[in-house]
């Protein structure tokens, strides 16, 4: 029992991670239709960000002195790894995107593989292949609850993760730029002749998005302890399996979708095999794809002719 | 009479490569001959996904995946195959021979019998949905093929003996299964089964509405371009000395995209050229080293941005083609 509980606890903070991931390309698949293959390398570099700032904010020294880092600082590199996803999310968009975005589909998935393949070995190139240790921006404390280990790292995770997202419903439904994203994502030539600036809630979605993998990327890098360029590759497969799951284009679906990844993958993984861990994955997106392709949460489209 | 024809000019062929084989293996570089025999297993795997990527417009991300079973099985097979052979022709070029092509075909088989696992139920979905699927099918093979350990796993697979897989991959083979590919593939394009294929690309419920039976010609494409990767793998394998699951991750099938990209969806000529392209540019790009992959990745890009129908778009390059140019004619469009 105590063992199937604490699966439980790490698949749920684990999917807490693979739901901020999620949320980015459920975002941009929802008003593009395109399926962000560059957001896992967004979500690699969020997490270097972090580590960068941490380190120029001298958590190695304090660390070496015993002292804690303070929550402040912890927040500000929270806020800086954020903002250079952001920054390069929209980066991304502005310089490859836009100029496929009216092509035949197959156009700008392609192009995404491209930047993903290109971030990917920048990443390689510039902060070197070797994994590196992901700094304590939290310091760990454990709990025990009837057996169970619970840290603060896990519940911190979890936590961040609800704040955002509810952060994110608010934003979504409660001020201007979130209707203008509503109503692109409905028909975007029709939201052109509304007089939104379709290009700017564009890159407002892709800002937004990619500030959200970058906090998935940090949360990650604590809970993972290490962190390394392909970091994006498998945790971003797994982030986009969980948006399809949810129902692609609905946040709430995310959220969803992440937690039902998260837990899945524990338990296969506990009781199951560690080997066959990323394969249920691939198999719940088979199963959901074939049986049901517009998602738990998601709404059934007629196609047209 | 036709056939005759046909008959004579296969042989032709045939004895022009292995003419060609033997002048290229005693005059080039092992070198040069590695890079050759590289780019023509990129053209039969990049003829064989063009297939289905190209001309039935159904994307498909995971081809690593039919690549990877067709290697495993020509390694196998070829394994347990050979003692057999060598023992009823005596060793040597013939039974080599014998026992490779003997491989190839069952990994031809098992790509096309994992094509009709992963296609049946996939080929519903459309776009997006459908690479992502394929993409998903691709992973699992790679995982199950690293956990089963009687061909070795993680490590992979080399065989019995400690020199690895015998190196029966020469130009000749190669080069006699990039013809038999192609010639498939172009008799296929070309035939009734094509024009469906190319109409269910151009607009698949316009085809269904005139009796096109979409589904199952999806599925027949698909099981051909895998069967096509089957082979690619087989003849990779055997170039190898060994095979590992790492060998077939989704890298790989971006790889083969990316050919069938460069030369342009659609055409077989294209996919000819994109595969040889791929084989000789990374290679002249070695020196570059770590920077290699970074401009292959802006490549792509800048492909898709200035140049999205890639090289040749869906032209094809024709005798019949190469002769109205010479009369000084319009040329096909």
């Amino acid at each position: 029992m105590s063992q199937l509980l604490q699966q439980i606890v790490n698949g749920l903070s684990l999917g807490s991670i693979y739901a901020l991931i999620a949320l980015g390309y459920t975002m941009v698949y929802g008003i593009l239709k395109l399926i962000n293959f560059a957001h896992s390398e967004v979500f690699m570099v969020g997490a270097y960000a972090g580590y960068f700032a941490a380190t120029w904010l001298g958590i190695e020294s304090m660390e070496a002195a015993g002292q804690a880092f303070p929550l402040y600082l912890a927040v500000g590199v929270l806020l800086v790894a954020m903002a250079s996803s952001a920054a390069l999310g929209m980066a991304i968009e502005r310089l490859a995107y836009r100029p496929v975005r009216n092509a035949p589909r197959l156009t700008p998935l392609i192009t995404a593989i491209g930047v993903s393949l290109l971030l990917q070995n920048l990443g390689l190139l510039v902060f070197g292949p070797n994994p590196r240790r992901y700094p304590p921006v939290l310091k760990e404390v454990t709990y025990e609850l009837g057996g169970v280990v619970l840290t603060n790292v896990k519940v911190t995770i979890f936590v961040v993760t609800l704040l955002l997202m509810v952060g994110l419903q608010l934003l979504v439904h409660r001020t201007w730029t979130g209707k203008a994203m509503r109503a692109v994502s409905v028909n975007l030539d029709a939201a052109k002749l509304m007089g939104i600036d379709t290009n700017r809630t564009i890159a407002a979605t892709f800002g937004i998005g990619s500030a959200l993998a970058a906090a998935g990327g940090i949360l990650f890098g604590l809970d993972q302890i290490t962190i390394n360029p392909l970091m994006g590759v498998l945790t971003g497969l797994k982030a986009f399996v969980a948006a399809v799951l949810g129902g692609i284009g609905n946040v709430p679906g995310a959220m969803l979708g992440g937690l039902l990844i998260g837990l899945s993958e524990q338990l296969v993984a506990g009781y199951v095999s560690p080997d066959y861990r990323d394969a249920i994955t691939f198999l719940v997106l088979i199963a959901i794809l074939i049986f049901r392709p517009e998602g738990l949460l998601g709404v059934v489209r007629q196609e047209k002719v | 009479m036709r056939w005759l024809v046909r008959g004579a000019v296969a042989a032709a062929v045939l004895a022009g490569l292995l003419g060609l084989a033997r002048v290229i293996e005693g005059g080039l570089m092992e070198y040069a001959q590695r890079v050759l025999l590289l780019a023509g297993i990129n053209v039969i795997l990049a003829v064989g996904l063009n297939l289905i990527n190209g001309t039935t417009g159904q994307f498909s991300i995971g081809h690593a995946g039919f690549m990877a079973v067709g290697a495993y099985t020509c390694a196998w097979v070829g394994q347990h195959l050979a003692p057999g052979v060598a023992g009823a022709v005596g060793a040597g070029a013939i039974a080599d021979a014998i026992s490779l092509n003997a491989a190839l075909v069952s990994g031809a088989v098992t790509a096309a019998l994992a094509g009709v696992i992963v296609g049946v139920p996939s080929l519903r979905l459309k776009g997006d949905y459908l690479a992502i699927v394929t993409l998903g099918f691709g992973e699992i093979i790679r995982i199950v093929f690293n956990n089963w350990k009687a061909l070795g796993g993680a490590t992979g697979y080399s065989g019995e003996d400690p020199a690895g897989l015998p190196a029966w991959t020469t130009l000749f083979w190669v080069y006699a299964w990039v013809v038999v590919i192609i010639t498939v593939v172009r008799n296929v394009t070309f035939s009734q089964t094509g024009r469906s294929l190319i109409a269910i690309r151009e607009d698949e419920v316009a085809a269904e509405a005139m009796a096109t039976p979409t589904t199952r010609l999806k599925v027949v494409a698909f099981v051909l371009s895998a069967a096509a990767a089957g082979v690619a793998g087989g003849l990779f394998a055997h170039l190898q000395a060994g095979i590992r699951p790492e060998d077939f991750r989704l890298e790989k099938s971006i790889d083969m995209i990316v050919m069938i990209i460069v030369g342009g969806l659609g055409s077989i000529t294209g996919a000819v050229v994109g595969g040889v392209f791929m084989a000789v540019a990374l290679e002249l790009m070695r020196d570059l080293e770590e920077y290699r992959l970074v401009l292959y990745a802006l490549l792509l890009i800048l492909i898709m941005i200035l140049r999205p129908e890639g090289l040749f778009g869906s032209r094809e390059l024709s005798f019949g083609w190469l002769r109205r140019k010479a009369r000084g004619g319009e040329p096909a469009s």
